[in-house]
């Protein structure tokens, strides 16, 4: 699937986005959070907060528990401050 | 509902109010009631030199319109018009516009603001301050009042 980071998300993790495969155990967008923690310092400081990072699968808003299903595109990024 | 004209566009270029409210009133005799909200860049007392904003392309015009189609379902609306900047923004320069058409004033009142309460908090936008001297400063916080202001509606 297509991971895409916004904001700081993505000036902390220091790429917009990329093409991962995650392993069957990761089921849900928390699960995701976890694992790409795992991946390295710069997940886990981007991700240090992860109740305050907010999820899209397949442009659509997502909760912690939404299953990742057959999800093209996942995106990780800030509570949003637009308008 | 469904011949209710809708404007949803996410663009760099600023816009033009009253080109967008001619839009939606040309030619009709039923509107009694146009609210346009026109969201401006402040300067935050000389501080910023602009804002950057960032924002999800695909994404940002899909959340407007999810939102633009609550408010046609919770209002009796002639014409909703949802228009929202990214890029460069300087003090005093438009960033977002919501115009909301009609037959009274209450339902395009309360439509236009349940429009920017959802807009604020649920639109992928991301606001980056950039400080007098060209230094990029960070990255806005979002505020729990724009949070209680879209909760109370209920959705």
């Amino acid at each position: 699937m297509k991971v895409r980071y916004f904001a700081w998300v993505r000036e902390r993790i220091g790429k917009a986005e990329e093409i991962l495969d995650p392993p069957a155990e990761v089921v849900t967008t928390a699960d995701l959070l976890a694992w790409l923690k795992t991946r390295g310092p710069e997940y886990e400081w981007a991700l240090e907060k992860s109740d305050f990072i907010r999820v899209a699968v397949d442009q659509v808003h997502a909760s912690p528990d939404t299953p990742l299903g057959p999800a093209r595109e996942v995106a990780l990024f800030p509570p949003m401050t637009g308008g | 509902m469904a011949d209710v004209p809708l404007t949803i566009r996410v663009q760099a270029e600023p816009f033009d109010v009253a080109a967008e409210t001619e839009r939606l009133t040309a030619g009709r005799t039923d509107i009694g009631a146009v609210v346009t909200f026109t969201g401006l860049c402040r300067a935050e007392e000389g501080r910023l030199s602009a804002l950057e904003l960032e924002h999800y392309p695909g994404m940002a015009e899909a959340e407007i319109e999810r939102t633009a189609h609550e408010a046609l379902a919770r209002w009796p609306l002639f014409g909703v018009t949802a228009i929202h900047r990214h890029g460069v923004i300087r003090p005093g320069e438009p960033i977002v516009l919501v115009i909301t058409t009609s037959s009274h004033r209450v339902a395009a009142f309360e439509a236009a603001e349940f429009l920017m309460d959802f807009l604020k908090t649920r639109a992928p936008f991301w606001k980056k301050e950039v400080a007098l001297d060209g230094t990029k400063g960070g990255w806005v916080d979002a505020r729990e009042v724009d949070d209680a202001a879209a909760a109370k509606w209920g959705a």
